[in-house]
């Protein structure tokens, strides 16, 4: 067990015992999830705020509930009722929350570092709910536990990433929590999205997709996201599910207990054939369920961090 | 180099856990109604073979189980957060007397966050303490219903329970003075 920090802001600054106790963590409180009484009086008396900068709805009905599990108060802030449409600053939003005495700040930005920004002018603690395409850190959590859960261990397993990495800060922080944990990673998809770059962070990088997924325990896909591109980087969607989208004869190929996991949304028909993402190799939703768990052990846990210098206090 | 006294060794720790046993049935006349609920670290151990002893006194099996109060403590915010261990509770408490299991009664704050975390699964008819040692400096009011035994302590002293069933070569309660 080991956890000091107010904050979490990336996977990438976490150690690899850091990651384990999280996960930890929220083996009980996925149990809590199925009592009679689903909710605990951890965080009695705190404010939660989901300052949500870019739409969500998955991960923000995921943090209200953890937050509601732990007994917190909890206000939602999405920009479509905000200020910032009247030209308010990030901070000087943030700051008014604050005032507000809120406790922690879970924010959703599309600028790559908003959050760590955040933590940096504020008290409060702040989790990362997604950053531009930095990193998606209780994403990363959740897919790692759902992965030790279900196959009981992390280390020595062949995880494959497929579709559009260049895009995906799910990508990015599942590639730091598996190599973090011993995982293989390897990474496919279109080359214009999937640069050799991510060789760096320890993943292998192959474009042959039969090959990619051939010897997987787990084959993890991701969305191709529109919104992200700033122009078409392959031909046609049409292209991409032929070359590199789940069918029943790429699945034939595949080891017989590798699972299929997907952050959400999913789009059926493109990255994955419907029936796939609802069979039974499929663990989409206990993805959700267990996210639930993961977000409550990681305010369960930042509320007893302290700021590095507090920490050397004590 | 902190002083360290033994308080309690193999056999004393078994002489103290038998006689709880003993008091506890002579409490609880129906036998039946009773289960036992350790708290971890230590207690849930303890909860387990206070069943066992009980199960011999009675011919019949007592149910035994494991609550974390972790989620339920009152100091979350003031220091880094606790290891949450797994709750592992299959009986239904409500109607039971159920018989909270600790190793070391303090404060009693850790009594009070167990009988909170309990509400959560029902509603027991009683709620009784057994602890192994209280070492006094009481917070709150709390009593125990069954000691092993009473050891007057500073603050600034800690108490630690070995156990073999977590990897101890032997039963051992220690005292460590400042």
């Amino acid at each position: 067990m080991s956890w000091h920090r107010k904050h979490l802001l990336d996977i990438e600054s976490l150690t690899a015992n850091e990651i384990v106790t999280v996960l930890d963590t929220a083996r009980s409180f996925k149990a809590v999830g199925k009592r009679a009484i689903k909710k605990v009086p951890a965080l009695r008396g705190k404010t939660v705020v989901n300052l949500f900068v870019e739409p969500s709805t998955r991960t923000r009905t995921s943090f209200e509930l953890a937050a509601t599990r732990l007994s917190a108060d909890l206000v939602n802030f999405s920009t479509e009722t905000s200020s910032f449409k009247k030209g308010e600053t990030l901070k000087d939003t943030a700051r008014n929350l604050e005032a507000l005495n809120a406790d922690f700040i879970i924010i959703r930005h599309s600028a790559s570092g908003a959050p760590h920004f955040l933590s940096r002018v504020l008290d409060a603690h702040v989790i990362n709910a997604g950053d531009g395409a930095h990193e998606h850190p209780t994403q990363a959590l959740l897919d790692t536990f759902t992965i030790r859960e279900k196959k009981g261990k992390v280390a020595g397993l062949n995880v494959t990433i497929l579709g559009d990495i260049l895009y995906s800060r799910v990508a990015r922080s599942d590639i730091w929590a598996l190599t973090k944990l011993g995982a293989k990673v390897t990474l496919c998809g279109p080359s214009t999205l999937v640069p050799k770059t991510f060789e760096q962070m320890g993943c292998r990088v192959t474009y042959d997709v039969d090959e990619a997924i051939r010897d997987a325990d787990i084959i993890n896909l991701l969305r191709i996201q529109h919104e992200r591109q700033r122009k078409t980087m392959f031909p046609s969607i049409g292209e991409y599910t032929t070359l590199f989208g789940l069918n029943k004869a790429r699945l034939a190929k595949t080891k017989p207990d590798a699972l299929i996991m997907h952050p959400g949304p999913i789009n059926r028909g493109v990255e994955i054939d419907s029936e796939i993402a609802d069979s039974e190799r499929s663990v989409i939703l206990e993805q959700v369920t267990n996210g639930l768990a993961v977000r409550m052990a990681v305010l369960f846990l930042v509320n007893g961090g302290k700021a590095p210098a507090e920490a050397t206090e004590n | 180099m902190p002083e360290t006294i033994v308080i309690l060794d193999a056999t004393a720790i078994q002489r103290a856990l038998t006689r709880i046993a003993h008091e506890i049935a002579e409490r609880n006349e129906h036998s039946a109604e009773i289960a036992l609920v350790g708290i971890p670290v230590g207690g849930d151990h303890l909860a387990a073979r206070l069943a066992k002893i009980l199960a011999g006194i009675w011919n019949h099996p007592v149910p035994v189980g494991v609550l974390d109060t972790t989620m339920h403590r009152d100091d979350l915010d003031q220091r880094a957060a606790p290891e949450v261990h797994p709750t592992d509770i299959t009986f239904d408490v409500t109607g039971k007397t159920i018989v909270l299991v600790d190793d070391v009664l303090f404060s009693g704050r850790t009594t009070r966050a167990a009988m909170d975390a309990l509400n959560d699964f029902g509603r027991p008819k009683k709620i009784q303490l057994a602890v192994l040692i209280d070492r006094g400096h009481r917070e709150l009011p709390i009593k125990a219903d069954f000691v092993g035994k009473n050891v007057p302590t500073a603050l600034d002293e800690k108490i630690s329970l070995l156990l073999t069933e977590s990897g101890a070569a032997q039963d051992e309660a220690i005292l460590k003075k400042k």
